[in-house]
């Protein structure tokens, strides 16, 4: 039986992490591939870097890093932002990423996706989407609407639709961001994981107010979720990986224990 | 030296950079002239059967392959790399190398575990049964997994080839081993330490015992 992934996401801007990262002894690390190093060794599943530099010459820094990454952990690492050509996506696979998110960049150009899928494969492409939940009205009839550039830009865009869309065009799996519950750590956007996971038949990773093991508990459950997305709770020391995944483990919930 | 086979079947560095990682000299190359210097062929791919066939065929690395499997040498096949080897796939309808008996088939639309309807997709981290011994796989924890990422899965023709099974909805063949040639469904350069483990037992392996 697949077990159910947990992946930290890690926030780079100018090759360094943004926030510094709480590991044994408090050391704080700053270091993207320290700390993956890090994630790697306490059993994440995966882990997804995302990329906040603006500049030219970030990107050659972004890619420094995933080839210094590529060579320190053995298990699938996505990379986002500012990935807007299929050029982008070759530089980072070919540096190492095994999965490429796309997230405002795939709104502003659909056919991003399709061409990513047949450039790499489906099983490349990932679809960031970050949701904000609003009135239904005839445009957004689930009630969810897409929105871009951290939640600031409203795309008229229903989330619902836009996850099927996308699907369609050939991403391989949705990284489902709720702008409302991030940063709360008060638990994941159940409602909505739920009518996306549903709705598509690639896995969806949920994101977006992790702050204790019960909110993985509920999302991979209830929530229908295949994968949650951590940050927080583990950059600041509040939960291990281990102890989160022990935690589902007694609650009925398969992750991988042994690595 | 263990020679990874090019055949423009998606990203080979990944491969390759395990093998760095393990110590191993390797070289990758689409050069049956080269191909043939080595010791061990690890044959990986992620992609379409149709197209890798298409390229195998380009560069007669199809009929290559099957002399070196023929030859005694260790194989080792990864993912698509395992699927190749079949006679057929339902992917393409391609016709395939047909070194191993059987065809690769897709995971039916109505997967279900309990009732729960399964994404397809079968991707990430799941068990392997091993259904025997063998040196490519000892020393891995007992409740190891692997990464996979897969949408067809092998249906091998003659039970005795099967030494790995894993269960997604039903259960399917995982991992193949017949004289000198192993193959797996999922990732070893992606699978953590059990996976690099199987890949450092790959090339010690002499092609025999199994």
């Amino acid at each position: 039986m697949l077990s159910k992934r947990i992946i930290p996401c890690l926030d780079v801007r100018d090759g360094r992490l943004t926030k510094g990262i709480k590991f044994k002894n408090n050391i704080d690390i700053g270091d993207p591939v320290d700390a993956a190093r890090q994630y790697y060794e306490q059993g994440a599943d995966e882990i997804v870097f995302y990329d906040i530099t603006a500049s030219a010459e970030g990107r050659d820094i972004m890619i420094d890093v995933v080839r210094r990454v590529a060579k320190t952990i053995f298990i699938p690492f996505s990379v986002g932002g500012g990935i807007r050509s299929v050029d982008d996506m070759r530089q980072a696979i070919l540096a190492g990423a095994e999965k490429i998110s796309i997230n405002s960049e795939a709104v502003q150009n659909f056919p991003l996706i399709s061409e990513g899928a047949k450039a790499f494969g489906s099983q490349c492409i990932v679809l960031g989407m970050d949701v904000k939940k609003v009135e239904k009205t005839a445009k957004t009839p689930s009630g969810y609407e897409v929105v871009i550039h951290g939640g600031r830009r409203y795309t008229g865009m229903d989330a619902l639709w836009w996850a099927k869309e996308a699907q369609n065009l050939g991403a391989g799996e949705i990284c489902l961001n709720s702008i409302d519950a991030d940063g709360t750590q008060d638990g994941y956007e159940l409602s909505l994981t739920r009518m996306i996971s549903e709705a598509v038949r690639i896995p969806v990773i949920a994101s977006g107010g992790a702050g204790k093991p019960e909110h993985l508990l509920e999302i991979l459950t209830n929530g229908k979720a295949d994968a949650a997305l951590i940050a927080s709770m583990v950059h600041y020391r509040h939960y291990t990986i281990p102890e989160i995944k022990n935690y589902l483990m007694a609650h009925g919930v398969k992750t991988r224990l042994q690595w | 030296m263990i020679a990874i086979v090019d055949y423009r079947a998606g990203n080979l560095t990944s491969v390759a950079r395990a093998l760095d990682y393990l110590e191993q000299p390797h070289l990758i190359s689409n050069d049956p002239a080269v191909l043939d210097k080595a010791t061990h062929v690890i044959f990986p791919g992620v992609g379409a059967a149709g197209d890798a066939m298409h390229h195998l065929r380009e560069t007669s690395l199809d009929a290559w392959l099957k002399e070196w499997v023929r030859g005694g040498k260790p194989l080792l096949g990864i993912c698509l790399g395992m699927q190749v080897i079949f006679e057929s796939s339902e992917e393409d309808n391609a016709v395939c190398l047909g070194i191993a008996p059987g065809q690769v088939r897709r995971f039916s639309n109505d997967l279900r575990q309990g009732d729960q309807l399964l994404k397809i997709p079968h991707m990430g981290w799941n068990h392997v049964t091993f259904q025997r011994h063998h040196p490519v796989f000892r020393n891995l924890p007992e409740d190891a997994e692997f990464y996979f990422v897969h949408s067809y899965y092998p249906a091998p023709a003659d039970n005795r080839w099967i030494i790995g099974l894993t269960d997604y909805g039903n259960s399917f063949c995982s991992a193949i081993a017949h004289k000198n040639l192993v193959a797996v469904q999922f990732h070893p350069e992606k699978s953590g330490k059990p996976g690099l483990q199987i890949l450092s037992n790959f090339c010690c392996w002499s092609g025999g015992n199994a």
